[in-house]
């Protein structure tokens, strides 16, 4: 008797709850999470040394962000849809395997079409393997969660990551260059010998940048380290 | 059943296949692709050493090639200024496809040194400038170019440098035109002795010989490279200039 009415009032549980929605209040906190208060740089520190290397220039930044958002969402995609078959032991492996062999179709295709960027960028494509951003993200989040909720985390941190290294490269190159996407925006305004500062062009610069972004993104969140 | 060796081991095979396909299908379908983008940057450099940088930059990739189709006359000759036609299996030499590191590691005495010949617009017979490649070490890495030089083979009109890894805004500033531009003009010849283009150390030096360019201050070492790589060069083609030379006086 007992357990039939146990069995009985979990049917009635799973028809009363209703499926969850496409975008549900705890969906959307997946992908706005890490684009202020867990963002992958500023609050989880990672991905930094790329974060300095190639923000020099608006372009190449902007290329780089869609490479590492492409490779975020789709290696947590298909770690996700591969968890339950991945052997514990070896699973570091797994996912290094996938993201390696992203980041290699990012680089062919970038080699093919864009030979100028590949240039620019070449080792930096490569070493998005390495990017902590990435593998954390498959070891936290899609190894333990579903496709779709690990796309959208994919989508969140992979934007959380572009939008701050996309303003870094914009004071960089404006600072730096006198430039925007290339095009001279001082001289533009009639200002032609703008002092382009050195020290912006310079890795040293990034750090700057990044730390006053930090410290104003803390500051506003009031996140603290403990 | 998914922590047995035997499972890991197939698990692991299986993933290697699907990867390794995945990867070789993609380098396969891209390969035709990534041939022409290597060809025009390879043709967009040789151009840039005897072209305006502006100009070229806003040409379409079929402009350039076909450019570069009409203007420029390639050979190979050897470190005795001969003309290689064909190579150790007799197959023929094509100048674009002289892989110039693959030269650089053997001695200066086997390797093959293209010359592009840039034609004029209006006398497709007569040569405007030669262009000649080049190949050397910077401070962290390698660095190439191209030097063109004007149909008197004695006063530089134009180059175009490259690098793979010299620093940002220090050494890296001789792929800018700013630093190539202080190339034109200058003398590689004093009299009849070969003297190459020095880059001084330190910017903004006054009283600059025409064998001497500014230096990049910061950027010692990679102005030393370059030095070394233009003089290096320069040498290599110096019968094949002396072969010129006489065909010249032989013809007038």
């Amino acid at each position: 008797m007992s357990t039939e009415t146990l069995e009985k009032s979990q049917e009635e549980e799973v028809v009363k709850t209703p499926s969850e929605g496409l975008l549900s209040k705890r969906r959307k906190r997946l992908m706005s999470d890490p684009l202020n208060e867990d963002n992958p740089i500023t609050v989880q520190v990672l991905g930094i040394c790329s974060a300095l290397a190639i923000t020099i220039k608006m372009e190449p930044t902007l290329i780089m962000s869609i490479a590492v958002i492409f490779v975020i969402v789709f290696a947590n995609l298909i770690i996700s849809l591969i968890r339950n078959l991945i052997p514990n032991r070896v699973r570091i492996i797994v996912q290094l395997a996938v993201i390696a062999t992203l980041v290699t179709l990012v680089s062919e295709v970038l080699k093919a079409y864009n030979y100028e960027m590949y240039k620019v960028l070449g080792a930096f494509v490569g070493l998005i393997i390495t990017n902590c951003i990435v593998m954390g993200r498959l070891e936290a989040f899609a190894m333990g969660n579903k496709p779709y909720d690990s796309i959208l985390d994919g989508i969140g941190s992979g934007f959380g990551y572009a939008w701050i290294i996309l303003t870094v490269a914009f004071f960089r190159e404006l600072f730096g260059s006198g430039s925007f996407f290339d095009f001279h925006v001082f001289a533009a305004l009639g200002w032609e010998n703008f002092p382009t500062n050195g020290l912006m062009v310079d890795s040293i610069g990034a750090f700057m940048v990044l730390g006053i972004l930090i410290w104003v993104q803390r500051s506003k969140t009031g996140y603290v380290e403990h | 059943m998914q922590q047995s060796n035997g499972y890991i081991i197939l698990f692991t095979a299986i993933m290697t296949v699907v990867v390794g396909g995945v990867l070789s299908f993609t380098s396969q379908v891209l390969a035709p692709a990534q041939k022409k983008s290597i060809e025009l940057d390879t043709k967009s450099q040789i151009l840039s050493s005897v072209m305006d940088r502006e100009k070229l930059g806003k040409m379409t990739p079929e402009e350039v090639l076909s450019m570069y189709d009409k203007r420029i006359t390639s050979l190979v000759v050897d470190i005795n200024g001969q003309s290689v036609e064909t190579d150790e299996d007799g197959e023929p030499v094509v100048a674009e496809k002289v892989d110039i590191l693959k030269n650089y590691k053997k001695e200066p005495e086997e390797r093959l040194y293209p010359v592009f010949k840039y034609m004029s617009a209006d006398n497709p017979e007569k040569v405007d400038a030669y262009i000649l490649p080049l190949y050397g070490a910077g401070l962290w890495d390698k660095i190439w170019g191209f030097v063109a030089l004007d149909s008197d083979l004695i006063t530089i009109a134009g180059a175009s440098f490259a690098h793979k890894a010299e620093t940002p805004g220090l050494g890296a500033r001789i792929a800018t035109p700013q630093i190539q531009q202080r190339y034109v003009g200058k003398k590689i010849y004093d009299g009849d002795e070969l003297v190459s283009v020095m880059m001084v150390k330190g910017e903004g030096n006054p009283n600059l010989s025409e064998h001497q360019v500014d230096g990049m201050s910061g950027a010692t070492i990679t102005g030393k490279g370059l030095n070394n790589m233009l003089a290096n060069y320069l040498n290599y083609y110096q019968s094949y200039f002396k072969k010129l030379k006489n065909e010249t006086t032989a013809s007038l």
